[in-house]
């Protein structure tokens, strides 16, 4: 049974407060047992408490299917991406490391890959994703796109994105303020700024120190 | 769906036709649709070729049995009947050593043979061919001698029936009867 068509799911990060409940609440779903698929990203962490829960934006290319060697990782008639399958995985890190927004996780005790699923039992049947139904700032949502727009007249969902060279769509949207403008996003940005000065520095010292 | 490679919802990155891409992507699908899906004529291959392996082994199992039957099995000799009286018995190990059989000669070219062990709690059996039983002392149980149905006492199954053979002078057991050879 495909998740319905009306029902599309959000992410808002800049109202993230970090509460951790949504990596919680992952390891309720029935199918998880016990195991969060989902993480809590801290954007920069000296110099802001600001936190990004990082699920899977089920892309409609899914990289993390593209580079693996083992046939693991599928995608369902509606576009959601399954975490690989046991059977399966070999434990890799292809997947790791290939995914652009960094979704996939590698469960070493395990020797397997484990990735937000959407809650797919749950989702399937028109219900709430476990961390969906939890967030208390909705920075999760989950639902009609009429709804969220209601909600929030300020700001408009995207699902494109540009990575390098690479374009990606996604079934997950993020929702920007309404007169942002998406830029292709240099990953190398990310060592420029007050954490990479700090990694810099302390490089430094130790160098100096031998 | 009529064609699962033009069915995939999932494009190639390099953006060109599922029918151009190379093998090894249409055999392994992203999408788990394609992947389960059974062409007709995948079915059919499948359904055919399970059906010719079972035939093939039905006629194997024949020719097995044939073989089998051709074969007969030479048995176990177990004495001479003129070394035995009438009404005598005699303990021998059948279909394996460790397992008592009794042999009784109930006339000049008649004997019979049971399985020994009472079917009561596997107490050995005695022959009293003189009151046509076979008796087990352990709990007063005693079965008839000729067929090994039980008479009386506890015991409630008759003792397995050695089949016999003779041959000249001497008595063969040739099978275990309600076993396999």
């Amino acid at each position: 049974m495909p998740v319905p068509g009306h029902l599309n799911f959000y992410i808002d990060p800049g109202r993230c407060i970090g509460c951790n409940a949504c990596v919680l609440a992952c390891t309720e779903c029935d199918s998880h047992k016990g195991q969060s698929m989902i993480q809590l990203d801290y954007i920069d962490r000296s110099a802001s408490p600001q936190t990004v829960p990082v699920i899977c934006m089920h892309c409609d290319q899914p990289t993390c299917a593209e580079v693996c060697p083992a046939d693991a990782i599928k995608r369902t008639p509606d576009g959601v991406v399954q975490t690989a399958r046991k059977p399966h995985c070999v434990a890799c890190n292809n997947c790791v490391l290939a995914c652009p927004f960094g979704v996939p996780k590698m469960h070493t005790a395990a020797n397997l890959m484990m990735k937000c699923d959407m809650c797919y039992d749950r989702s399937s049947v028109g219900l709430k994703p476990m961390c969906a139904s939890v967030c208390p700032s909705q920075a999760l949502f989950f639902g009609a796109a009429d709804e969220i727009a209601a909600a929030r007249p300020h700001s408009r969902a995207i699902d494109a994105f540009q990575f390098g060279r690479q374009s990606i769509t996604t079934k997950v949207k993020i929702m920007v303020p309404a007169d942002f403008e998406p830029d292709a996003l240099d990953v190398t940005a990310a060592l420029a700024g007050p954490s990479a000065d700090l990694i810099m520095d302390n490089l430094c010292d130790e160098g100096e120190g031998q | 769906m009529s064609d699962p490679v033009s069915d995939q919802i999932t494009r190639p990155p390099d953006g060109r036709a599922p029918e151009e891409q190379p093998r090894w992507r249409q055999d392994f699908p992203i999408d788990q649709h394609v992947e389960q899906y059974v062409t007709r004529r995948e079915f059919t291959k499948f359904m055919v070729l399970t059906s010719v392996a079972f035939v093939v082994g039905q006629f194997w199992i024949a020719a097995q049995s044939l073989l089998r039957r051709k074969e007969s099995a030479p048995g176990l000799e177990i004495a001479r009947l003129a070394d035995l009286p009438v009404g005598g018995s005699l303990i021998f190990d059948y279909p394996e050593p460790g397992q008592a059989c009794i042999l009784v000669r109930t006339g000049e070219r008649e004997a019979v043979a049971f399985s020994q062990l009472c079917t009561h709690l596997s107490c050995p059996v005695i022959a009293q061919a003189d009151q046509g039983r076979f008796h087990c002392p352990c709990h007063n149980g005693n079965f008839d001698l000729a067929t090994g149905q039980p008479l009386s006492g506890p015991p409630r199954r008759p003792l397995p029936r050695v089949r016999l053979e003779i041959r000249g002078e001497h008595v063969y057991a040739v099978a275990m009867e309600g076993m396999a050879v």
